[in-house]
């Protein structure tokens, strides 16, 4: 598969290293490369052929041609473009007026109900806030009934329109509701649309017209291939749009669309949606974004969910029994939970650079069995605690009492075993501080 | 057909055929491609270098992706260079035979024979309910007797949106509590189907993003549930894709059919701006059938695929 831009780049270059020359047309590959690495992000193509002019003339102008290692001045050069060209990071809501309003727009199955259930919590569990949440989309079925349930989860109000009552006669008497319950701020759910049409716009106009919103904010898919650009420009044009939320970013999408919205509809990108749970919502990190376009690894976010995850003190004490090597079953066990905890193994192993030390590994993240780990943990659950401390006790009744209380075979506990042993030995050569360096 | 409730939902386009259908859906694409294609051959007598280059921008920004776009390019370069074809004229209908070609490449559907159960799966907001509707729709048409299985329990309102999509067909839903177990209700949906003597099970499942792991494990647990309590049931899987999806629209598929084997695709949001370039690149990269083709957002909005329509609704008449 695509193997990022970095190993492109450096695949062109590779020849000439140390040789300290550059053709024309080296150059000219490496453009191409960049070319294709940005459309296979979905890039809209218009915004490549910019971005590729652009990047083409600064690497002229920085002597590219007689540098060392023109790979790393070329990829320099595209990381710096891409973040000034992604703008700024995600800004917080602005929210003034007593209610301030916040309304979000989109085409349909971008997820905006499902952010918007994202921004209440947010709003009230780092602002303080107190969100009331309205339900504006009477076109979809059961779009109401969602919304209160996303309400419910999060324990915010949702006011509903009545039975007959239009969107437009509805905004004004939420807005009445929303302040007499001494409500801070109103988020507004709007009905998506497959096209961008005429009477959605008017229709969204009236509404913007109506509850003068603080904020106007389009949510968009990060999977939306070239057609992002168009969407996001026709909503940027009609409407005063304030910023972007970039939903479903924890695929594996590139989303290149990122780019071809900040490129075109010059509207900031504001938050992200990185998963299914209602906290999964952060605020827009260019340079995150950047690495992920051109396959570049998310080593940040990987750091911040090891540290999420993992817990100091208890990595510590694991630390102290390895150097006094008394790693046990059970500490393998607790290892794998913290583990687990950081999420699903593929996506971590996506969040790796796909160069450099980890080459290879990627590749190789989206078929980590998961399934393993839970067996290993199965196994090790069906023990006693006394053979987990001791596993030099597992005769054969022993073996089979546990392969039947896990569900799995004996031969699946003899490798556990066997792993478990090497790992000792490994662990034996290995200083207790290390462990504690790396995860202190 | 018994009733014709004239609820919103409904569509209003029944009779026309597939081809009205279809080009409504593909509008858009159909325009854009067809005037980007009409001023690369402009004023142009025979197909140059450059007006290769222009199709190849004109096929990215239609989302075939980069492999694809290279491989239809590169065909017709190569009938070019060898004389066959030099004609700017001819340039749109070379268009439509390597892209009918790379479609017919996909191996038939395989033969559900009735009664069946139907699995629709996709990542979350791609329009699954709405193509289950649309299912539903049809095979009522056909005289089916048909039973839905709300089998997304997870999403807010998953459920309460079929149900009511089951009340505006005048189609039964089985379902159980939010949150409850999805391999319960196909089990319960499949006692009904017994009980009722169904002649098709269209089951909903949840939509999640397709690097998240317990899908399979779901899916194999409904599998099993099948196998036991209705096993002269035969199943068929569909995978359900977003038109206005990108590239990774392919990365979707090939883990989903990692998981689990899909029998074919069904497209939907033809009718947005959609440019729908991305069948193709699924179709060579996963040789995969398309079954349907969503084209509105009515229950009717539903089309069979036929490669060479579909190719020729794309590129434009020759």
């Amino acid at each position: 598969m695509f193997d990022g831009l970095q190993g492109k780049l450096e695949g062109v270059f590779s020849r000439l290293r140390g040789q300290g020359k550059v053709s024309e047309d080296d150059l000219r590959r490496a453009m191409r490369e960049i070319r294709l690495a940005l459309l296979d992000a979905d890039v809209n193509v218009q915004v490549v052929r910019d971005f590729v002019a652009s990047v083409q003339q600064k690497a002229l102008g920085e002597e590219v041609l007689r540098s060392l290692t023109p790979d790393q001045q070329v990829l320099k050069i595209v990381r710096d473009e891409l973040n000034q060209l992604l703008g700024e990071p995600g800004q917080e809501l602005q929210l003034k007026g007593r209610p301030a309003v916040v309304m979000l727009c989109g085409l349909q199955g971008s997820g905006k109900t499902t952010t918007i259930g994202k921004l209440a919590k947010r709003l009230r569990d780092k602002q303080h806030k107190n969100p009331v949440l309205v339900a504006g989309d009477l076109q979809r079925a059961a779009a109401i009934e969602q919304l209160r349930q996303v309400g419910a989860a999060i324990d915010v109000p949702v006011i509903t329109p009545r039975e007959g009552e239009d969107v437009v006669a509805f905004a004004p008497r939420a807005l009445r509701e929303a302040r007499e319950g001494g409500r801070d701020v109103v988020l507004f759910d709007t009905a998506g649309r497959l096209h961008v049409d005429d009477s959605l716009m008017d229709e969204l106009r009236s509404l913007v017209q109506v509850v003068s919103p603080q904020e106007l904010l389009f949510v968009c898919d990060a999977m939306t291939g070239q057609d992002a650009v168009r969407s996001a420009a026709h909503f940027a044009g009609a409407l005063p749009v304030s910023g972007v939320i970039l939903t479903k970013l924890d695929g594996d999408s590139r989303g290149g669309a990122a780019l071809s919205i900040r490129a075109v509809a010059e509207v900031p990108i504001r938050f992200v949606g990185v998963g299914e749970k209602v906290e999964d919502l952060e605020l827009f990190q260019p340079e995150r974004t950047t690495s992920r376009i051109l396959g570049m690894g998310d080593m940040l976010s990987l750091i911040e969910k090891a540290e999420q995850a993992i817990d100091k003190d208890q990595a510590e004490r694991m630390a102290q029994r390895i150097a006094r090597r008394q790693f046990t079953l059970e500490d393998l066990r607790d290892q794998l939970r913290q583990i687990r905890k950081m999420g699903p193994l593929g996506q971590l192993m996506e969040m790796l650079p796909k160069t450099g030390p980890f080459k290879g590994l990627a590749g190789a993240g989206a078929q980590v069995d998961e399934t393993r780990l839970v067996a290993i943990e199965a196994l090790i659950n069906s023990m006693t605690p006394r053979e987990r401390e001791k596993p030099g006790l597992l005769n054969a009744s022993r073996k089979r009492r546990i392969a039947a209380g896990s569900g799995r075979t004996v031969q699946e506990l003899n490798q556990l075993l066997k792993q478990y042993k090497q790992m000792q030995k490994m662990m034996k050569r290995m200083k207790g501080g290390f462990l504690r360096g790396a995860l202190g | 057909m018994a009733d014709d409730k004239q609820t919103s939902g409904e569509s209003t386009t029944k009779s026309k055929g597939f081809w009205a259908k279809l080009k409504r859906g593909l509008g858009m694409t159909h325009t854009e491609v067809i005037e980007r294609i009409q001023a690369s051959v402009q004023g142009r007598d025979v197909i140059d270098e450059e007006t290769l280059e222009d199709l190849e921008e004109t096929l990215l920004a239609a989302d075939l992706g980069v492999a694809t776009t290279m491989e239809l390019v590169d065909g017709i370069r190569d009938q070019v260079r060898s004389g066959q074809a030099r004609d700017v004229v001819r340039l749109r209908e070379l268009l439509q035979d390597q892209a009918a070609i790379l479609l017919l490449d996909a191996p038939r559907p395989r033969p559900v024979p009735a009664p069946r159960v139907t699995l629709v799966i996709g990542v979350n907001g791609v329009g699954k309910t709405t193509t289950i509707a649309k299912l539903a729709h049809r095979a009522r048409d056909v005289g089916e007797r048909v039973l839905l299985a709300a089998g997304d329990t997870f999403r807010a309102a998953a459920i309460e949106q079929l149900v009511v999509w089951g009340e505006r067909l005048g189609v039964e839903v089985i379902r159980s509590k939010a949150g409850g177990d999805p391999a319960a209700v196909v089990f319960d949906a499949m006692q009904a189907a017994k009980a009722r003597r169904a002649d098709h099970v269209i089951v909903d499942t949840a939509g999640r993003l397709h690097t998240k792991s317990h899908l399979m494990d779901e899916l194999a647990k409904i599998g099993r549930v099948i196998e036991r309590e209705a096993s002269e049931f035969s199943v068929q899987t569909l995978l359900v894709v977003d038109a206005t999806n990108g590239q990774n629209a392919i990365q979707q598929a090939k883990e989903f059919t990692r998981i689990v084997p899909v029998d074919g695709l069904v497209l939907t949001k033809l009718d947005g701006t959609a440019k729908g370039g991305v069948v193709l690149a699924i179709a060579r990269e996963l040789r995969l059938p398309v079954l349907h083709l969503g084209v509105g957002e009515g229950s009717g909005d539903l089309v069979d695929f036929h490669a060479r329509d579909f190719a020729r609704a794309l590129f434009g008449e020759p």
